[in-house]
């Protein structure tokens, strides 16, 4: 017998695709439509690329750096991880070149959970980001955490589908990454020191230099823009764009030392759209806690009876180990990294 | 009148902006206000779910004590519009297209299943041109978007697209007062927001 099972089965076979056929034809004449495709579809299109970071608003991104903590991280209910090597703490202390964390590892969070998975690349290493990129991490962070590879230059973000987070430590900084094509920025500060101290120093330079462009442009001083676009090396555009709206024309995020519920809090007050947490939470004595805290706080900043019950939730006596930014060697700032 | 949206987390800006202008559209004054704890709903007169990520809003709303009052005000006929993230918070049925079951915790208003991430990542995410019946055709924003696979009792599916490896999908589903989109209306229109104000004029 052959395959098909002779030719009274492949007549039964051609008399069914022909009922097949007719039932179509029958649920046309009733007006039933085919679904079709979607058309004109586009990928990483700007509105794609920075409409994904709209959606991470009033979370906390956390830095994680296997399974296991990725899971405490979505439970406790995190919008995101940043899969690291290592914490930025152990960074500091191990010394030596901070590069990409394991592809493997990277590829075990996102097979284990639901939410947005992101990892870091070195300032200026266009490779690092292709492979990312190609395993599908969903946000890159062009970070100064890692060791810098180009001194000179940042990557060129346009040439990528996935969007990228860069670091800032005033506006002009910023705008500088937005016009290489970041869809997303946030505060440099000085990781892996719990000292939120220079977090809180970057929004107010931040704020207070959108505060002045918008002034400029609400009396109709364009000179006063133009010699900022100048003097930043960005376009016009961008900062007149800023100007009339008053913000960043991307999500905002702090970053750098936040700790504690109240830290988190308090850069929400000081105008973050969210928080990023590096090893604040995994190195303190209470993660799940702490974890579950501070995306209280971040979410019900404006509520300070709800911040008081959240930073109830966590200990003093379990917080990281802080260092004091003051007894640093200017060597061993990370935020003075790719300006 | 008072129009609300709960805002845990997620894009809360962008709809109050489409809420803004649908109610200029309308020639209609609203008052666009934060929902964050369940006395914050007794006065809103029309309500949207943001897009966000799920599983954050489901926790955050199940603390605050919000599951129960939005889940009784929704069935009551307050007019609801859920994007994305939403969409998923009032769904009967949910599950992830890596990790399966989810567990996580919805207010399960509508009788739809939805299918979390179906598209992809966010590498996959994308903006198309798309036919809704009873909206016309709109540019659509889609981010790790979730999709409605199965609607039934008195819910009703909405534009249909085919899918590459789900086969025929369904991108917004509509049951009496309660409007949910896969994608991500109030980035590219204000037709759903409009709807909705509609429906809490009496004229929808």
């Amino acid at each position: 017998m052959s395959v098909a099972g002779g030719f009274s089965t492949l007549d039964r076979l051609r008399d069914f695709f022909y009922g097949l056929l007719e039932v179509r034809d029958r649920l046309r004449e009733r007006g039933v439509k085919w679904p079709r495709p979607l058309e004109g579809v586009q990928t990483g299109t700007v509105r794609v690329k920075v409409g994904f970071p709209a959606m991470l608003k009033r979370g906390v991104i956390m830095d994680v750096t296997n399974v296991e903590q990725a899971e405490v991280a979505e439970d406790a209910g995190a919008v995101g991880v940043m899969v690291l090597d290592k914490l930025p703490y152990d960074v500091r202390r191990a010394g030596g070149v901070a590069r990409m964390a394991d592809l493997k590892m990277i590829e075990e969070v996102m097979a284990h959970i639901t939410i947005p998975v992101s990892a870091k690349v070195r300032i200026g290493h266009y490779y690092e980001a292709v492979l990312l990129e190609a395993i599908g991490v969903d946000l890159i962070d062009e970070s100064e955490v890692l060791t810098p590879v180009d001194e000179q230059h940042h990557i060129n973000k346009w040439l990528f589908t996935v969007p990228f987070v860069n670091g800032c430590r005033e506006l002009c900084e910023a705008l500088r990454r937005i016009s290489e094509g970041a869809s997303m920025i946030r505060s440099k500060g000085e990781a892996g020191t719990g000292n939120v101290a220079e977090a809180v120093k970057h929004f107010k330079a931040l704020y207070s230099a959108v505060e002045e462009l918008a002034a400029a442009y609400r009396s109709g001083d364009e000179e006063r823009l133009r010699d900022y676009a100048r003097r930043c090396q960005v376009p016009i555009e961008l900062v007149a764009l800023t100007a009339r709206m008053g913000r960043l024309p991307v999500v905002t995020f702090a970053a750098g030392g936040i700790a504690t519920p109240a830290d988190a809090a308090l850069m929400m007050w000081l105008g973050a759209d969210g928080v990023f947490v590096g090893s604040g939470i995994f190195k303190s004595q209470d993660p799940r806690q702490r974890a579950e805290a501070i995306v209280l706080a971040t979410a019900h900043w404006d509520d300070p009876e709800t911040v008081v019950e959240a930073q109830k939730m966590v200990s003093e006596k379990s917080a990281m180990l802080g260092i004091d930014v003051r007894t640093l060697k200017p060597e061993e700032l990370l935020q003075t990294r790719g300006v | 009148m008072k129009v609300g949206i709960v805002a845990l987390q997620g894009d809360v800006e962008e709809h109050a902006e489409a809420f803004r202008k649908a109610a200029a559209e309308l020639g209609i004054a609203v008052e666009v206000v934060e929902v964050k704890k369940p006395r914050q709903l007794e006065e809103v007169r029309a309500l949207a779910l943001t897009g966000g990520e799920s599983t954050t809003i489901g926790i955050l709303a199940k603390r605050a004590g919000l599951i129960e009052p939005v889940r009784k005000a929704a069935e009551g006929g307050l007019p609801t519009l859920g994007t994305c993230a939403g969409a998923v918070l009032l769904a009967r049925e949910v599950r992830d297209a890596v990790v399966g079951e989810t567990g996580q915790p919805t207010i399960g208003v509508m009788d739809i299943a939805v299918v979390r991430n179906a598209f992809g990542r966010q590498r996959e995410s994308f903006e198309a041109e798309l036919e809704v019946e009873g909206f016309g055709k709109i540019r659509a924003v889609f981010i790790r978007a979730p999709a409605v696979v199965k609607a039934w009792g008195s819910a009703k599916p909405l534009a249909p697209v085919r899918h590459a490896s789900l086969g025929l999908i369904y991108t917004a589903a509509v049951e009496g007062n309660i409007l949910a989109t896969a994608f991500h209306p109030e980035l590219t229109t204000t037709a759903f927001h409009r709807r909705v104000l509609e429906m809490a004029l009496g004229r929808a």
